[in-house]
């Protein structure tokens, strides 16, 4: 797997999203919505997790790499880091 | 959230109203809308039932009051703030209202009369004083001696006169006759040729044409008129014309003889015309402030009005008991409303003053309650794309809680763009922050309507949009590059002088440094600079599909167990759902597995052993394992394993259940009547025989009682169960295929999305951006307008709306068809504020 990067959006996407589906639900007052929000909040943590997920480990181990006209490597070369 | 999760429980209801107090009663139960009543005079016509009179006096009551709204409304008097809520009216009160009503009805009608006889009256004078006028000129035109037509040298008197006169005639013996009147302007050319016919050129017309507008009585249209004089020689021509002008509906007034007797006429008309202005001002200001007072009560009791009535409505539907006493209506009403029920009764009761209280008693039933699921102003909006379907039955699950994350989330998923998304977001803000203001609420315009009730949706598909517009790395088709990029250039080309030709050239991940790793959010933004963006996009999106394609409908698939548990068959657990579930998990789920796989496994350094999965995934049901090289040391063992449960799970949905239900209703039939045999046998022989033939007597019966509750009044038909779950298990499984294949849709949509937004950036945007004279600033704000206007009709408006439709699709039929049935009824209580009001139908109020 690939470096530090990589490790460092894992888990804080996990982390985030985990605190928003897993912990957040147990701080929502009692009240007649409760059950509503909390089928809303884990709900959305879990589709944005995935949704995120499965960006990145579709670009995790690229199988080809972007095929770019002479301006763009041109411009890229002197400007992108 | 029981409630919003499943629907409130139901139960069936009397109420038993005393007479005195039963209006009452109804009336406080309209104010709350509790209960839904049900009809207990089906049979009976609309015209027998009991209080028909009653409905009657209200219709005509309605009648006036909307006689008097279109007056109101032609007068153009503005009706005061509608805040108020009047309660229904007494039995006694409402002949007050009547009175009332039909008081002002016979007013304005008189009023009106008048007014309009006065209005004609004015027209005929105002006609006859432009007749004379023009006619005058007529007359003073001819004495110019201007050479006219050949037939004015028959009447040789004009060169002598400039006044024709009876005198002068008379001594020519020439029997002149003049007819003058006014008519349309459109008919003018026909009368002429008509007359030219007719009298074949014993009549001269003149005409001409009045500068102003006329009202013309009959249609209240401005119409151009024309004066003309007809001079005709003899009698009989004189009836022609007559009939001709009567023919034409021409407005005849008599034409003066000499010039002081039309001096006269124009003076008196003169004056006459003012009195009747005068007159005719103060008719209109009384009518005014008639109508003004009356407005003031009007909306009051047109609200009186329709509460009456309903109540009177509902009054119909119950029926009286034996001793004629008392009312006895049938409500359907939530088990929790049951108290506040009780105190409307007694409200009710009290209000009317009646000395016995009226009572609610529950009554068991089978018939199946209809469904209500509370809602707020946030969640209506998602229930009712969920009703739209179908409402759910009795205390089945409901999607809408669900709806409210995922049907946004796959909207997103086809709509994103995070500069389209801001925008909607935005949008539906705005609606959500001004939702009290009355103006809003109150248009009658369908379209904005629809618009405003979802507002919350829109908000929520903004609000995702945003999310998934950061994911794909997409803004208005630019892509923001917030982290930097994972690909180098640099490391590719160590010398840039290598690439002076144009040629297209692509980055290899096999080379060191190129690639340094996945963007931490979302796509990288390289990817838009690429030529070979589409290769990437299309394969990361078509996964994508598939994985939450998958991932959605085994969460339909779970959720029919609360079905099964609630209905209390847990046979259905292990003989539909466990099947449903592994057939589904051991193909689809097994396909995202390798999915998986594929994307952590294989990398660049292996791209030619690359497999591709579909092939993988059709191999896998032909069972051809050893054709292409595996994906994982074992994968044919366990594809086998995969498809031989899936394949068996066929027939355990198939015929788990029939054959289930089957054991269950004849198999135990014996071994009831051997447990009855057993349970009497410590007592005596004969007992035991006494039982069994009890047993023989009451045969099905008996044992029907003592098996699960819900088949006891029901026969099993075993041919029927089986064709149902037939149908069910077909369904489900060429559905499985299919429907995964539709949740494709995800992919279409939303490259279609982003192929749009590409084109309109680089046909509009960027043709004004590289303008780059000053005259390209001037040029570059028309540019962005039609790109705004561009952006918003196509790409926010026409995709949104196809993103939504689509988004509703596959909640509908892909992940609803898993667990939902949808058969139910919907509980519509009798509630004043849920009454149509027929003039605002007609946008009277």
């Amino acid at each position: 797997m690939a470096g530090m990067s990589f490790v460092i959006a894992m888990s804080v996407m996990t982390l985030f999203w985990g605190i928003v589906g897993g912990v957040v639900p147990w701080f929502i007052p009692k009240g007649p919505n409760r059950g509503v929000i909390v089928t809303m909040l884990v709900l959305t943590a879990v589709c944005c997790y995935l949704f995120w997920l499965i960006a990145i480990l579709a670009q995790l181990n690229p199988l080809l790499g972007p095929a770019l006209s002479s301006d763009v490597i041109w411009y890229l070369y002197y400007h992108w880091p | 959230m029981c409630s919003l999760l499943r629907g409130e429980e139901m139960c069936l209801a009397q109420l038993f109203l005393q007479s005195g107090s039963a209006y009452d009663c109804i009336s406080e139960l309209g104010e709350l809308g509790l209960v839904e009543f049900r009809d207990l005079n089906p049979s009976v016509n609309a015209f027998q039932r009991k209080y028909v009179n009653e409905i009657k006096k209200c219709e005509e009551m309605e009648r006036i009051l909307g006689y008097l709204l279109r007056e109101i409304k032609k007068a153009d008097i503005s009706l005061p703030e509608r805040d108020v809520n009047p309660v229904a009216p007494l039995p006694k009160h409402v002949m007050t209202i009547m009175e009332q009503l039909q008081r002002l009805e016979v007013e304005l009608g008189e009023v009106t009369r008048n007014k309009e006889k006065l209005q004609k009256n004015l027209l005929e004078l105002t006609e006859y004083t432009h007749m004379l006028r023009i006619t005058r000129n007529f007359v003073q035109r001819t004495a110019e001696r201007e050479p006219l037509q050949v037939q004015y040298e028959e009447f040789p008197f004009l060169e002598k006169d400039t006044v024709m006169d009876y005198s002068s005639m008379q001594r020519l013996g020439a029997k002149l006759g003049f007819i003058s009147g006014l008519i349309h302007r459109v008919k003018i050319e026909a009368f002429e040729r008509m007359l030219w016919r007719v009298c074949k050129g014993y009549t001269i017309l003149s005409y001409a044409e009045i500068d102003e507008y006329l009202e013309d009585p009959d249609t209240g249209e401005p119409t151009k008129s024309v004066v003309f004089l007809i001079s005709y020689w003899g009698d009989q021509i004189g009836q022609k014309v007559k009939k001709i002008c009567d023919c034409y509906h021409c407005h005849l007034y008599p034409y003066p003889s000499s010039n002081e007797e039309r001096n006269d006429v124009v003076e008196g008309l003169r004056t006459r015309i003012q009195d009747l202005h005068t007159v005719l001002h103060r008719t209109e200001d009384y009518l005014r402030q008639v109508l003004i007072k009356a407005s003031e009560s009007v909306y009051t009791w047109v609200v009186q009005v329709k509460k009456m009535k309903a109540i009177y409505y509902i009054l119909n539907l119950c029926s009286f008991d034996v001793t004629n006493k008392c009312l006895i209506a049938e409500v359907w009403c939530p088990i929790n409303d049951i108290p506040m029920l009780r105190r409307a009764l007694e409200e009710g009761s009290r209000k009317s003053g009646a000395t016995v209280p009226s009572f609610v008693n529950r009554i068991p039933t089978t018939d199946t309650p209809p469904t209500l699921i509370r809602t707020n102003k946030f969640t209506s909006g998602f229930q009712n794309i969920v009703d739209a379907y179908g409402v759910g039955t009795y205390r089945e699950v409901n999607p809408a809680p669900f709806t409210i994350i995922t049907f946004p989330f796959l909207f997103a998923v086809m709509f994103g763009d995070l500069g389209h998304g801001i925008i909607m977001a935005v949008f539906a803000f705005w609606m959500v922050l001004y939702e009290n203001d009355r103006k809003l609420k109150n248009t009658r315009n369908e379209i904005w309507n629809t618009f405003f009730e979802g507002r919350y949706i829109i908000l929520m598909m903004g609000l995702f949009s945003i999310y998934t517009g950061l994911i794909y790395n997409d803004c208005f088709s630019k892509s923001l590059n917030i982290f930097g990029s994972g690909w180098s250039v640099k490391a590719m080309y160590k010398d840039i002088n290598d690439i002076r030709e144009n040629r297209v050239l692509m980055l290899d991940p096999n080379v060191t440094g190129v690639f340094r790793g996945p963007y931490p959010l979302g796509i990288d933004p390289i990817w838009n600079l690429a030529t070979n963006r589409l290769t990437f996009l299309n394969s990361y999106k078509m996964k994508m599909s598939v994985i939450l394609g998958v991932i959605h409908m085994s969460f339909g698939v779970v959720l029919s167990t609360y079905n099964h548990l609630y209905f209390r068959k847990k046979y259905n657990l292990y003989l539909v759902f466990l099947p449903e579930l592994l057939f589904l998990l051991c193909l689809f789920g097994y396909l995202v597995f390798m999915i998986f796989y594929k994307w952590l496994f294989f990398s660049a350094k292996n791209s030619r052993q690359a497999p591709s999965i579909l092939i993988h995934f059709i191999n896998m049901f032909l069972m051809q394992g050893d054709a292409v090289q595996p994906l994982y040391p074992g994968q044919t063992g366990l594809q086998v394993f995969l498809v031989v449960i899936a394949v068996f799970s066929v027939p355990v949905l198939l015929l788990g259940k029939p054959i289930y239900l089957y054991w269950l209703h004849n198999g135990s039939h014996h071994l009831r009547m051997y447990r009855g045999y057993e349970r009497v046998r410590r007592n005596s022989e004969e007992e035991v025989y006494l039982m069994r033939a009890h047993d023989m007597e009451e045969g099905n019966s008996h044992s029907d009682l003592s098996s699960s509750g819900e088949h006891h009044t029901e026969e099993f038909d075993f041919a029927d169960e089986f064709l149902h779950q037939a149908i069910h298990t077909i369904e489900f499984c060429l559905g499985c295929i299919s429907n995964t294949a539709s949740y494709l849709r995800l992919w279409a949509l939303s490259l279609a999305h982003a192929q749009l937004s590409e084109v309109l950036w680089a046909m509009v945007m960027r043709i004004g951006l590289r303008m780059d004279t000053t005259l390209g600033v001037f040029f570059l704000v028309p540019v962005f307008g039609l790109f705004a206007v561009l952006t918003v009709s196509i790409l926010l408006v026409m995709e949104g709306l196809s993103a939504f439709l689509h988004a509703l699709r596959l909640h509908w039929v892909e992940f609803q068809n898993k667990f939902y049935s949808g058969t139910g009824v919907k509980f519509s209580p009798f509630s004043f504020s849920l009454l149509p009001s027929s003039f605002e139908n007609d946008g009277l109020l």
